[in-house]
C-alpha cells in the first residue's frame, strides 16, 4: 500500500510542476500584459464583415455513434487487463468465461459491421 | 504520510470545486471540461484509497471516452442559452421542491452517521495476501466467482452497441459506399472491350461502340463504387452533373 503510493510520487511531482508552469504562464500574461479590452476588440473577427451566425453549430449524430462504439470497445478492453494478469490463477473456467464474453461482443461487432456503422460514407 | 494527507485534501478540494463548477458554469462545454478535471481528481482519490485499477479505468474510460461523448452530445444538442434561461422563472418552484426533498434526504442520512471513535487502519492491504496487486485481486474474482454478472456485462454492452446503431444510423442514399465484394466481382469484360483496329483507322466515338463496329476503351464510371447497368456507351455529361448536385 505504502509502496504503491511511493510508486506514484513522481506523477504527483509532475502534476505539481505542470500546474505551476501553466499557472505561471497564465498568471504572468494576466499580470504583465497590457490589457485594455473594448467591445470591438473582443468581438469575433470575420475578415471584415459581420459574423453571419453563431460558431456553435450542430454536430452530426454520426460522431456520437462513433464515440459510443469506441466506449463499448474501450470497456471490453478494460475487462481484458485483470483477466490477462490473473490468467494463471483462474484456470480454464476463467479463460472460457472471457471467451464467452468476447463472443457476445463479437456478435455485436458483426452486426455493426454488416449494418455499415463503421463506414464513414 | 503527511504528503498523502496533503494530496488527499488537494484532490478532494479540487474535486468539490470542479463539481460545483459543472453545475454552475454558463457554457456547457466549460461544464464538461470541469467534469474532466473532476474525473482526474477522483482518480487521484481512488489511488490514495489503494484502488489502483479503478483509478486507471476512470482515467481511460471516463476521461478518454465518456467525456468525449458528453462533448459530442453537448455540441449536438444545439442548446440556445438565452431561450434556456427564459424558462427559469417558470420551472423554479418545481426545481426548488425537488431540491428540498433531496436536501431533506441528505440531512436525514448525515444525521444518522456515527463517527467511529478509533477507526482501524485500512492501509494494511485491504485483506489481500501480500504480493497481490489490486488488478490481480479483481481478476481472480470477476471471471470465476462473478461469472454471471460478467456475462451480463457483456450482454449489456452488446445491447448498448445495437441500440446506438438502431437509434442513430441513417441510410444516406446519396452517399457512395465502397463495396469490396462488388469490386472484386468486377470483370474486365464488364468495363472495357479490347478491339483491334485496322491500321490508320480511328474510332468514331461512343456511337460506334453502340453500333458494335469499332471499339475503344470505354470510360469508367467510378471503379466499382456504382454497379454498371451494362448499357452501351457512357453516361451523358448531364448525368454526372446531376449526380454531383445530388451528392452535395
Amino acid at each position: 500500500m505504502h509502496t504503491l503510493l511511493t510508486d506514484y510520487f513522481p506523477i504527483l511531482v509532475f502534476i505539481v510542476i505542470a500546474a505551476g508552469v501553466s499557472g505561471a504562464m497564465l498568471g504572468g500574461s494576466l499580470l504583465a500584459g497590457w490589457q485594455k479590452p473594448y467591445p470591438e476588440k473582443v468581438s469575433a473577427y470575420e475578415c471584415g464583415f459581420e459574423a453571419f451566425d453563431d460558431a456553435r453549430r450542430r454536430f452530426d449524430v454520426r460522431f456520437y455513434l462513433v464515440s459510443i462504439l469506441f466506449i463499448i470497445f474501450d470497456l471490453e478492453v478494460a475487462f481484458l487487463f485483470p483477466w490477462a494478469i490473473s490468467l494463471g490463477h483462474i484456470g480454464m473456467f476463467g479463460f472460457l468465461s472471457m471467451l464467452a464474453f468476447l463472443g457476445v461482443l463479437t456478435v455485436g461487432f458483426v452486426y455493426e459491421w454488416c449494418k455499415g456503422a463503421l463506414d464513414w460514407e | 504520510m503527511i504528503l498523502t494527507q496533503i494530496a488527499f485534501y488537494l484532490f478532494a478540494t479540487v474535486l468539490v470545486l470542479s463539481a460545483a463548477m459543472v453545475v454552475s458554469a454558463r457554457n456547457p462545454v466549460h461544464a464538461v471540461l470541469f467534469l474532466i478535471l473532476g474525473f482526474f481528481n477522483a482518480a487521484g482519490l481512488f489511488l490514495i484509497a489503494g484502488a489502483e485499477f479503478l483509478a486507471m479505468i476512470l482515467v481511460i474510460v471516463y476521461v478518454g471516452a465518456v467525456a468525449v461523448l458528453f462533448l459530442f452530445v453537448v455540441m449536438m444538442l444545439d442548446v440556445n442559452f438565452t431561450q434556456l434561461r427564459e424558462g427559469v422563472q417558470r420551472y423554479a418552484p418545481v426545481g426548488a421542491a425537488i431540491g428540498v426533498v433531496l436536501l431533506a434526504e441528505l440531512v436525514f442520512t448525515v444525521a444518522r452517521w456515527q463517527v467511529v471513535p478509533h477507526p482501524a487502519p485500512i492501509a494494511a492491504g485491504n485483506g489481500l495476501p501480500p504480493g497481490i496487486t489490486n488488478t490481480e485481486a479483481l481478476g481472480r474474482l470477476i471471471y470465476t466467482d462473478y461469472v454471471f454478472l460478467f456475462q451480463a456485462c457483456g450482454l449489456v454492452l452488446m445491447v448498448a452497441m445495437i441500440g446506438a446503431i438502431v437509434l442513430t444510423l441513417r441510410e444516406r442514399p446519396s452517399a457512395k459506399r465502397q463495396d469490396v465484394s462488388k469490386q472484386h466481382a468486377r470483370m474486365p469484360a464488364d468495363t472495357m472491350e479490347m478491339m483491334s483496329l485496322s491500321l490508320g483507322a480511328g474510332t468514331t466515338g461512343n456511337h460506334a461502340l453502340a453500333a458494335g463496329r469499332d471499339g475503344f476503351l470505354r470510360p469508367h464510371d467510378g471503379y466499382g463504387a456504382v454497379a454498371d447497368e451494362g448499357g452501351p456507351g457512357v453516361r451523358a455529361p448531364e448525368d454526372h452533373e446531376a449526380d454531383h448536385h445530388h451528392g452535395a
